[in-house]
């Protein structure tokens, strides 16, 4: 064997700990190294040319480089021998940064250790064997799940650069949360008048398929190829016929149910459509309050209805498409104080009386309450009499940045939509007050701390730093009692409607939905991306993209820049008619298999397949496991597990591993 | 029924009714008081202004007793004391070395099996509600109660694990089956001013002001406690109050007395003659002017 091995300085992170040279030194002696060289920067083009040059001039069999982790720089070293003919399988790394100098403060302990992890990554090279990559079709056809603005902004470019995509939505509308906004930050441009347009696109876009009130039930299948089940939820009526002229809704008698559109501010019927912009335009049925599928009477509906479009039969039914790539944006909820989930470790606020007076509201009620299209048409009115609050006080970071009670994230758009909140208030209230109470202003962001400024200088909002400690009703309005830390007083506030800028939180659903999609998710139920600077917007199932606030809280312009970068992902996989993946997947010797599939137990990527083997005669031998290497990781858990030792993973094949080991000893 | 009483030096003095109503009750009720033989002060303030160690010790101290003298379970009326042993059985269960400096101060190892400390709430919810249904002899339709808990019962919530340490419910709960109708009112678990009662009076009295003011907005005509400071501020305030013009007498009352009233014990028997607002003669059983 012909094995070259190359030592980084890495600068000074490897080179201050480890002596590098009497690393090299000591390489050269060990059996079958033909050549040990030590440099600065190998990763550097001169570097990379000392290999390159050695595997042509020496003819070297297996190359190991010392250096950073295999994560940093594997790709590039693997690159450099397959440019000098060397299939790249036979590049192993020495990690003696991470591993090693970065742990260690001991020069000569940290050289004998150095020593070590390059005598075993050569042991394992000496039995590495050639390997291909592997190449898998790709349906060039993308789902996106969730019709909120992120949804929208990721279908547009998927389907505007040609590409046919596959829009899921869960409510009986697309539009998500910035459809209930009023004006936004930091411009105060209408939210509606900026959306509508592109809600009207998607529904008219040759490329986009658009299933609203919809939700994904199954994914199978691997990137490129994915095999999506979703559910059509029965809507009640059947939207081919219907042309959304709405005199179902007109006629309906039950109109007590609260809108979820105008957050409960407002009733709406039994049929209904979420909202008069709503795409598609069509009414749906909510059945747990409509008379007819409560007692079997009514029915008035259907009887106006000039289509016949209303169907009380309609079950759910289930479509099934296929799929390249998944951009996953579901978005984000309001953290309802009022109510704690049994299975949380929300503590609630109930000092603030959220869901007990009706006058404290959460954010997203005072943006109905502030919009054109709101309960008020847009007059700010309080809601439990209809009078205009004179006193208004905005509270910050309500379940935000409060480990005992709610969230130990910033929720970071609270910051702006109060300070917007406020002007608005202020805009349309001339005499009226408004206070904020803070923990500190997080304007980041272009234009945003100018929008403050403007708030606090130009509107006369009254800024207070410091937190509630109660609320309380008494004689019509509601006392506020706070402290302002910069005073260092106790201050109380006779307010006439309090706005609290609860915590945004991940939707109920998201860790249900995570598991049928395979994507991880963090302790607070926000999708997991696979890198936070470097990968913010894959997961670590492959194909597999986030937009928007299902993976953190963000606002507006964060979420359509994050839905763009999940398209442009996409499109590079769409860019290719066959991927190419790492062939270290796990394989089976089926001699050996006893057909146990323990494999397909252990498996997290659902990549164990049963496969029959026949004779000639067509009869079954037996049925052993085999591996989907569209599917498979490799993460080796089937190997560990196999009680045949049937299961090797390329590249870490059991010989290796204990060459490995014993090279240590 | 056996339960372990550890009265601390309020319910010898200030708060001598409490121990009076809460016995009398208990016979009532046939559960066995049994007071900690050689019990000592529990710190208080006192201790825990001055020294940790101390302040876990002297509970610590007392709960060994407990444990040695046979008793699971023991109820300590006063918030304050059952704050301080709570919170010392807390830090000593998960403070292996300051277990082992309490161990040293009191001579002795602590049991390893904990003991089960109620205050009063807790007593009467561990009795059952079923039990003071069926032994209510008045049914005292007259009251409007506001249920007050003050600061120490519900706090910290980690280690009280009381229902909401904003919004609590069982005290409410548990008055409910006197027959009483129960207010929901703003201040149930606002500061009374405490201990401020001997060095800055003009703040207790403000306080428990606003606590008084708020319960008879929300239509009560008396105020239960479960705290001795709670039980004097509010009470002993009032005379103040009086002197200060244009306040009416809210009668504050522990919640021992008025269970007590409702299983037919008699007001001396419940120590009512000994606050400075009184109980109106026949309150209790008089129909509500509105029941709104």
């Amino acid at each position: 064997m012909k094995i070259g091995v190359y030592i980084c300085y890495c600068g000074e992170n490897i080179g201050r700990t480890v002596d590098c040279a009497a690393v090299a030194k000591a390489c050269a002696e060990l059996p079958g190294v033909v050549d040990s060289v030590d440099y600065k920067y190998m990763c550097s083009d001169p570097g990379q040319n000392i290999i390159k040059n050695a595997i042509r001039e020496k003819g070297l069999q297996g190359v190991v480089v010392a250096s950073c982790s295999p994560h940093m720089h594997e790709k590039t070293f693997r690159r450099a021998c397959s440019d000098s003919g060397l299939n790249p399988f036979l590049c192993e790394i020495a990690n003696l940064r991470e591993h090693c100098s970065w742990v260690h403060e001991d020069v000569p302990a940290a050289t004998r250790k150095a020593i070590d992890l390059v005598r075993m990554a050569v042991e394992k090279v000496k039995r590495n064997g050639e390997l291909e990559p592997i190449r898998v079709p790709v349906t060039k056809r993308a789902l996106v799940v969730g019709g909120g603005i992120a949804g929208i902004q990721a279908a547009l470019d998927v389907a505007n650069a040609g590409f046919e995509v596959v829009l899921v939505e869960k409510e009986p509308s697309i539009g998500g949360h910035m459809s209930q906004l009023s004006e936004t930050f930091p411009t105060l441009d209408c939210s509606q008048c900026i959306l509508t347009p592109r809600m009207v696109e998607v529904y008219q876009h040759p490329r986009i398929k658009l299933l609203s009130y919809s939700e994904v039930e199954k994914v199978e299948g691997f990137i490129g190829n994915f095999k999506v089940t979703i559910r059509r939820k029965a809507r009640s009526v059947i939207e081919e016929r219907c042309t959304g002229c709405g005199l179902c809704v007109q006629k309906c008698p039950t109109k007590k149910a609260p809108s979820e559109f105008e957050q409960g501010l407002a009733k709406r019927p039994a049929i209904y459509v979420p909202f008069p912009q709503a795409v598609p335009n069509k009414p749906v049925i909510d059945r747990n309050v409509c008379t007819h599928f409560r007692t079997g009477k009514c029915g008035i509906c259907k009887k106006v209805c000039g289509r016949d479009a209303i169907d009380f039969e309609q079950q759910d039914q289930f479509v099934t498409e296929d799929i390249g790539a998944i951009i996953v944006a579901t978005g984000y909820q309001l953290y309802s104080i009022s109510k704690k989930p049994d299975d949380s470790a929300i503590k609630g606020y109930g000092e603030y009386g959220y869901g007990k007076y009706p006058d404290v509201i959460d954010g997203l009620q005072f943006e109905r309450i502030a919009s054109a299209s709101g309960p008020s048409s847009g007059e700010i009115r309080r809601p439990s009499d209809q009078k205009e609050p004179k006193k208004v006080v905005f509270i910050q970071c309500v379940g935000s940045r409060d480990e005992a009670k709610g969230f130990t994230y910033c929720s970071k758009i609270c910051c702006m939509y109060t300070a917007k909140h406020a002007m608005l208030y202020k805009h349309k209230v001339h005499d009226g007050e408004a206070y904020v109470f803070y923990m500190d202003i997080r304007a980041g962001g272009k234009m945003y701390e100018e929008f403050v400024r403007r708030a606090i200088e130009e509107d006369g909002v009254k800024y207070i730093r410091g937190r509630v400690s109660r609320i309380y009703p008494s004689g019509g309005k509601y006392i506020v009692k706070g402290e302002d830390t910069l005073a260092g007083e106790p201050i109380e506030i006779d307010a006439d409607m309090v706005v609290l800028a609860t915590a945004m939180i991940a939707q109920p659903n998201a860790q249900k939905l995570a598991q049928v999609l395979g994507v991880p998710y963090d302790g607070y139920g926000f999708y997991q991306e696979v890198h936070p600077k470097l990968r913010p917007v894959e997961v670590s199932t492959a194909g597999i993209f986030l937009a928007g606030a299902c993976q953190s809280p963000k606002d507006i312009p964060e979420a359509v820049a994050m839905a763009s970068a999940a398209a442009s992902k996409a499109l590079v996989l769409f860019g290719s008619d066959q991927l190419e993946r790492e062939p270290t997947v796990a394989k089976v010797n089926e001699a050996t298999c006893i057909g146990c599939f323990y494999c397909q137990k252990v498996c997290a990527y659902n990549a164990i397949e049963v496969k029959e083997i026949r004779d000639r005669k067509g009869n079954l031998v037996k049925t052993v496991a085999s591996v989907n290497p569209g599917l498979c990781q490799g993460c080796g858990t089937c190997n560990a597990t196999c009680p045949s030792k049937s299961i090797e993973l390329l590249g870490y094949t059991d010989e290796q591993i204990f060459a490995e080991i014993t090279a240590l000893g | 029924m056996k339960i372990g009483y550890f009265p601390g030096c309020s319910l010898g003095g200030t708060a001598k009714e409490f121990d009076i109503s809460l016995r009398a009750v208990m016979k009532a009720l046939g559960v066995e008081l049994v007071e900690i033989d050689d019990w000592s002060c529990c710190g208080a303030s006192s201790a825990h202004a001055s020294s940790h160690l101390l302040a876990v010790s002297l509970p610590a101290r007392n709960l060994l007793l407990a444990g040695q003298q046979g008793l699971t379970e023991i109820v300590a009326p006063c918030a304050a004391c059952y704050s301080r042993l709570v919170i010392a059985q807390h830090e000593v269960a998960n403070d292996a070395g300051l277990k082992a400096k309490v161990e040293r101060a009191i001579e002795s190892p602590l049991p390893a099996g904990e003991i089960r400390i109620l205050n009063v709430v807790q007593l009467f919810e561990r009795i059952g509600p079923e039990k003071l249904q069926a032994a209510k002899r008045v049914d005292l339709a007259g009251l409007s109660i506001a249920a007050y808990y003050g600061c120490l019962l519900v706090r910290p919530h980690e280690i009280t694990g009381f229902d909401d340490v904003e919004q609590p419910v069982i005290m409410d709960a548990i008055l409910a089956a006197t027959g009483a109708r129960l207010v929901d009112w703003n201040f149930k678990t606002e500061c009374c001013g405490g201990a401020h009662s001997i060095s800055h009076k003009p703040i207790v009295t403000k306080l428990s002001k606003k606590i008084l003011d708020d319960a008879r907005q929300s239509g009560a005509n008396v105020v239960a406690v479960a705290c001795p400071m709670c039980h004097s501020n509010l009470d002993m305030r009032q005379v103040e109050l009086r002197k200060e013009g244009g306040h009416q007498d809210l009668p504050v009352l522990y919640l021992t007395e008025l269970l007590g009233l409702a299983l037919g014990l008699g007001r001396k028997e419940l120590g009512l003659d000994l606050h400075f607002v009184r109980l109106p003669e026949q309150a209790q059983t008089a129909p509500q002017e509105n029941r709104a």
